[in-house]
């Protein structure tokens, strides 16, 4: 078992796919001379050439759609798209294409394929290059979307999302690339689809996906070291397909919920897990569920407005203490 | 709304990089079989009649959404087509039922996808623009303007990759060539030299918007200097011109694995789909679409040449009406898909825990 970075997990497993398959082939913005504006390529074009890392012209709905067209051929293309903010101008060819080549062609092609992207704000990128837009994807039928949230889960759902034969859109977050974590040896691909307990607990029900998965724990391992407090923690992994049994039978267990989001409010994915606790586990409910997102705003240049506007250790902590105040459990 | 002259010149020949393979045609026909001919006349009159059915069933009500006929463009269509080996793959845009036929579909398997029945091209999911057979070539129409051309792009690529001795040809519009997927997937085809031929139907009308009113540079061909790509100019109603410089383009492709864009001078006999009466249209413009009517032309060339008589011009004809109206009767005799079969195609790869598949779903 090694500690490497998340970065160095999605690294591993590319460079260990390509060599498994030769039909798995990198393309992208600045993947190869440049070596990724994330570095998470580093290396890979002097190792695999330009055929199977091939550096694309700034023309994202181009070279989205051409990795679409090589992917009903049978290739595996893996997609960088520098962040989920330029994703935007190839959404034709994710939502119009990728995403429906095979339902209306009655199966007879699919699209293996995945785009991989980060997400996220906390850079001080202002408002165009730091969106969690993730939703956008999750709505659409016939695409998946993966959000890993450790190193060891980058590992396993990359691999499950390069040998899936549907494109899966694979959403990274900016804050996550330098965090370490245990990894096994031998990583098994992750099920897509499937939700992970990463903290069992009967107070309450706290549930993330990527960053907000892993503040959640954090903020439960706290608040159990300083308060007593038992969290259980649910990490979606999969926004779509969305593993609603595991959630909703946490909250069934715990009776409360709060979900953790980077996404805004409105609409967003923790309004979809709110309303399946709603339908499936009203009964057990003993407080509404509570939801912690970001600001409703474009995300603000300055530091102390781009802190305040995204969801934080804090403002998670608070909700869940008041979630627990509500319902008379906190000690 | 006039559409100006310009749609009256004859085809411009573009220079070409290769030895021109028309002089063949110097004569009326010459060097031509005249089986091979009477099977273009055959291709072309099973369009026309197919397409004068979709347009009947369409007024039944027994073809529902939109129906975008290729009538007066069958000529482009054939000669496209015999230009391409049957391992050769084809995009479309959303007017392609005649290109499925050409590309060797059954007439059935066409017309049932209209009717939306099981026994169709794509099984009843894809409709008018989204035909599909892997077995013919047929990649797929597609819906969104310009949204087949990076996609096209894509499959050559892969093509590349394998080394493989395949072209792609992509169909399209004139009105396409203004959106940035055009430009886009121009490049990149361009500056990796993939083996792919994009071909564009002018017809001078993007619906009801002319050419010179949306394209600052209405000889459409021209565009590919823009990526130092070959680019040439058609008489899209004259067959053997479109089949000798297509097969020109595709053998250029195949042989050297670079792109190119050719451009068929065409005519829509009708509006852009079923349902419009074309308005816009100037009596003069409609006028001379019917005076290019490729297959009465093409028609009235072969029995002038003493390569059809006129009993043998119309028992093709009486045989391209046999074959639509059987496709028309395969297509009410097949079944709708069972709804039983609604969610069979949302994913390739089954997943464990699918979102609800019905709003009344219990949440599991």
């Amino acid at each position: 078992m090694a500690v490497i970075t998340y970065r160095q997990a999605l690294h591993d497993t590319l460079r260990d796919e390509m060599h498994r398959d030769d039909d798995v082939f990198l393309i992208g913005e600045e993947i190869g001379v440049f070596e990724g504006s994330y570095k998470i390529t580093a290396g890979l074009l002097d190792e695999f050439g330009e055929k199977r890392v091939r550096d694309t012209p700034i023309a994202e709905e181009g070279f989205v759609g051409a990795a679409v067209g090589a992917a009903m051929l049978g290739l595996r293309p893996v997609v960088e798209l520098m962040t989920i903010n330029f994703s935007l101008v190839a959404l034709d060819q994710i939502v119009n294409h990728a995403a429906k080549i095979y339902g209306m062609f009655g199966g007879q092609t699919s699209v293996p394929m995945v785009l991989r992207t980060p997400g996220g704000g906390g850079q001080q990128l202002g408002a165009t290059h730091s969106q969690n837009i993730e939703l956008y994807y999750a709505f659409v039928p016939g695409l998946k979307v993966v959000a890993p949230s450790t190193p060891a889960d980058a590992k396993a759902l990359l691999l499950a999302a390069i040998r899936d034969d549907d494109p899966v859109l694979f959403l990274e977050n900016l804050a996550l690339y330098n965090t370490k974590g245990e990894v096994p040896d031998h990583v098994e691909p992750a099920e897509i689809g499937k939700a992970a307990v990463t903290r069992e607990g009967t107070d309450i029900t706290i549930i993330g996906y990527s960053r907000m998965a892993g503040v959640a724990t954090q903020v439960a391992e706290k608040l159990h070291d300083e308060e007593g407090i038992n969290a259980e923690v649910v990490d979606l992994r999969s926004l779509r397909p969305l593993d609603r049994e595991t959630f909703v039978n946490s909250v069934r267990k715990t009776g409360c919920a709060v979900v953790a989001e980077d996404d805004w409010l409105t609409y967003g994915i923790g309004a979809e897990i709110a309303a399946s606790i709603s339908d499936g586990a009203f009964d057990y409910l003993d407080a509404p569920v509570r939801r912690v997102a970001s600001a409703e705003v474009p995300l603000p240049y300055a530091k102390p407005l781009e802190t305040a506007a995204l969801p934080s250790a804090e403002s998670l902590t608070t909700a869940v203490r008041e979630t627990l105040d509500a319902v008379g459990r906190r000690r | 709304m006039a559409e100006t002259a310009t749609r009256t010149k004859p085809a411009t020949r573009a220079k070409s990089r290769r030895s021109s393979a028309s002089a063949a045609n110097s004569g009326p026909f010459s060097g031509e079989s005249a089986e091979l001919l009477r099977g273009y006349f055959q291709q072309m009159t099973l369009i026309r009649r197919f397409e004068e059915r979709a347009a009947q069933g369409y007024t039944q009500a027994k073809i529902g959404g939109y129906c975008h006929l290729n009538l007066g463009e069958e000529a482009t269509v054939v000669g496209l087509m015999s230009a391409l080996r049957k391992t050769d793959l084809l995009f479309t845009n959303y007017r392609e039922h005649g290109y499925a036929l050409a590309k060797g579909i059954e007439p059935g398997r066409v017309m049932a996808e209209l009717y939306g029945r099981t026994t169709g091209t794509s099984k009843g999911w894809g409709g008018s623009m989204h035909m599909f057979d892997v077995e013919a070539g047929l990649l797929g129409g597609y819906g969104i303007v310009g949204g087949q051309i990076p996609l096209a792009t894509g499959a050559a690529l892969a093509i590349d990759y394998r080394d493989g001795d395949q072209v792609v040809m992509c169909q399209m519009g004139d009105g396409t060539t203004n959106i940035g997927a055009f430009h886009e997937a121009l490049n990149i085809a361009a500056l990796w030299n993939l083996p792919v031929v994009f071909v564009v139907v002018n017809n001078f009308l993007g619906m009801g918007t002319t050419v010179e009113k949306s394209s600052a540079e209405s000889e459409l061909y021209k565009r590919a200097s823009a990526y130092r790509m070959h680019g040439e100019r058609v008489d899209g109603n004259d067959v053997l011109a479109v089949r000798d410089t297509a097969t020109r383009l595709v053998q250029g492709a195949r042989e050297s694995g670079g792109p190119a864009l050719l451009e068929a001078v065409s005519h829509r006999l009708k509006g852009h789909s079923v349902v419009d009466p074309a308005k816009y249209r100037s009596e003069e413009s409609v006028q001379e679409a019917r005076d290019n009517d490729p297959v009465a032309n093409f028609r009235a060339r072969l029995v002038e040449a003493g390569v059809l008589d006129e009993d043998g011009a119309k028992e093709i004809e009486r045989s391209a009406q046999a074959d639509a109206d059987a496709a028309v009767a395969f297509a009410d005799d097949s079944p709708h898909p069972e709804v039983s079969t609604l969610f069979d195609y949302t994913y390739a790869t089954p997943v464990a825990n699918d979102s609800r598949r019905l709003p009344a779903d219990p949440v599991f």
